[in-house]
């Protein structure tokens, strides 16, 4: 190392703050987007087309409050790391580290997720013997990689270009379909009829819920850019709620096409229903845009995951949550460059020997981990710190009524995991009790217990 | 056609990956590590303020 590079060392070495609103909202839309192009039509084989739909609603009820929740405490808490940094202030150390766990885990498997549909949409385009879908996944994940790594603002400019090409091609198709005539193209009537609208009944409905998440999964990675945004009080829930209205209008569109042209045992088995939906118009122009769409889709939500992953592991280094090597930040891109190479094998060797359907189904189950999370945390917040003590940059309204309704959602969501994946599920909870008893007992001693938090906020109510 | 992009990404996958390591290793043997994990929670950073978009 020479004298002459350390002389010009800057003193600090931080995240760059350079994003504004519509960065949030490429960074939230763009990893939620690709559950419309896949995931949320897998619950119509749990509950059939009409659980579909009403699970749509329901799950929209659940991100809105996760949404509300989110603004709130992340316009008040503006730290990389997101829903982390809110916990660790919040409720206490342990919670924070199983957090940033949830969402190292729900950001990575769901970045596979996204891997793999690129390669097996190229591979089913192709139609060619032979080929193999890895050379597909290795270029997404680490050409994405590379993309992070060379700077968040870049990173978050193309994915706004290419989630709002993905979310324009999901408008032309609702209207090339003429929407407002059943019977030109759709047949929503022919699909969906009184026998088959709920061939499993209500507990259909309750287990559609599981793949029901994927209409929305993602929503609240918005808040890992919380150290980036140049006015986190504005941009962050200014992004996030524009992002789920935009979402919820996609999730609308996509269910009447799909369920109009396709019968709820083939739309809920199919691995590209808007895709498929372009090729039953029997237009080739559609059919070519929707399979382009698919992919913009499954890329931009695999960046903006690299993007989350990374913060969130930076998070725990810096506060020796893990050892402060992963902390450190590129003196040129100002990107927690480490995570985002560390992490980069790991999403490749899930990418290898995982399917698509477990690589979902461990996203979805850490992302409501989450969400229980933050219905509890909002209750504890507003608690300790109540309206007035300290500054918000928004305060959701009707609290507690959205926590309550997260909750509940929350807990028919696992529900409704468990009748699927129960094993899963009761492997990534001893999971997590492993890991908490490892971190309580041996590296929180690493810790240095007064510099992790870092809001200049009064006492909390009570102490 | 396609099995030739299939090898193109390989080719690709590994250049970035080369430029990633290359650039990680200049990296660290050019600044301290003091420097580099100097990032604080909390701060607002002076000179990000005047960065222009």
């Amino acid at each position: 190392m020479s004298q002459s590079t350390m002389t010009a060392t800057p003193t600090k070495i931080s995240l760059s703050r350079v994003l504004g609103p519509a960065h949030v909202w490429a960074l939230g839309v763009g990893i939620v987007l690709v559950g419309e192009y896949t995931g949320w039509n897998f619950s119509a084989d749990k509950g059939g087309s009409l659980a579909a739909l009403i699970v749509c609603w329901v799950i929209g009820l659940l991100y809105t409050s996760v949404a509300m929740i989110d603004s709130e405490v992340t316009s008040t808490i503006a730290a990389a790391g997101g829903q982390y940094a809110q916990a660790k202030h919040i409720v206490g150390p342990l919670m924070a580290f199983n957090v940033a766990l949830y969402m190292v885990f729900a950001y990575t498997m769901l970045e596979v997720s996204d891997a793999i549909l690129v390669g097996d949409t190229i591979v089913a385009k192709a139609g060619t013997d032979g080929l193999n879908h890895n050379a597909f996944l290795a270029v997404t994940i680490i050409g994405l990689a590379w993309l992070n790594y060379r700077g968040v603002l870049a990173t978050l400019n193309f994915n706004f270009i290419i989630t709002a090409l993905a979310y324009l091609a999901i408008v032309v198709l609702f209207l090339s379909v003429a929407p407002w005539s059943q019977g030109t193209v759709l047949r929503l009537g022919e699909m969906i009829t009184p026998a088959n609208a709920l061939p499993y009944g209500w507990i259909g409905v309750i287990a559609s819920f599981h793949f029901g998440i994927w209409y929305f999964l993602g929503i609240e990675g918005t808040t890992q850019a919380a150290e980036e945004v140049r006015s986190p009080a504005r941009a962050l829930p200014y992004g996030t709620m524009a992002g789920m209205i935009t979402l919820l209008i996609a999730g609308a569109m996509t269910w009447y096409v799909c369920a109009s042209l396709m019968p709820w045992e083939y739309l809920g088995t199919t691995y590209y229903p808007l895709w498929d939906a372009g090729k039953l118009t029997g237009s080739p122009a559609l059919e070519n845009m929707m399979f382009y769409a698919t992919l913009l889709a499954a890329i931009a939500s695999a960046n903006g995951c690299v993007n989350d992953a990374a913060r969130a592991w930076f998070s725990l280094g810096r506060d020796r949550y893990l050892p402060t090597w992963f902390s450190a930040v590129h003196p040129k891109y100002r990107t927690p460059y480490r995570s985002i190479v560390f992490l980069l094998p790991i999403a490749l060797a899930f990418a290898f020997i995982s399917d698509l359907n477990q690589a979902i189904t461990f996203s979805i189950l850490s992302g409501v981990l989450q969400y229980t999370f933050m219905s509890i945390n909002i209750v504890m917040f507003r608690n300790r710190w109540p309206l007035g003590s300290i500054r918000r940059g928004y305060t959701h309204p009707f609290h507690p009524l959205p926590a309550i309704v997260l909750f509940i959602l929350c807990v028919i969501t696992f529900f409704a995991i468990f009748l699927g994946y129960g094993a899963q599920l009761t492997a990534m909870v001893v999971f997590y009790l492993v890991v908490s008893i490892w971190f309580h007992f041996y590296r929180y001693q690493y810790v240095r217990r007064g510099d992790q938090f870092t809001m200049p906020w009064p006492k909390p109510k009570g102490f | 056609m396609w099995i030739d992009f299939s090898y193109l990404c390989w080719a690709v996958s590994a250049v970035l990956v080369a430029w990633m390591l290359f650039d990680w290793y200049k990296t660290d043997t050019s600044y301290s590590e003091e420097a580099l994990t100097s990032s604080r929670e909390g701060e607002i950073e002076a000179t990000s303020e005047k960065h222009k978009v």
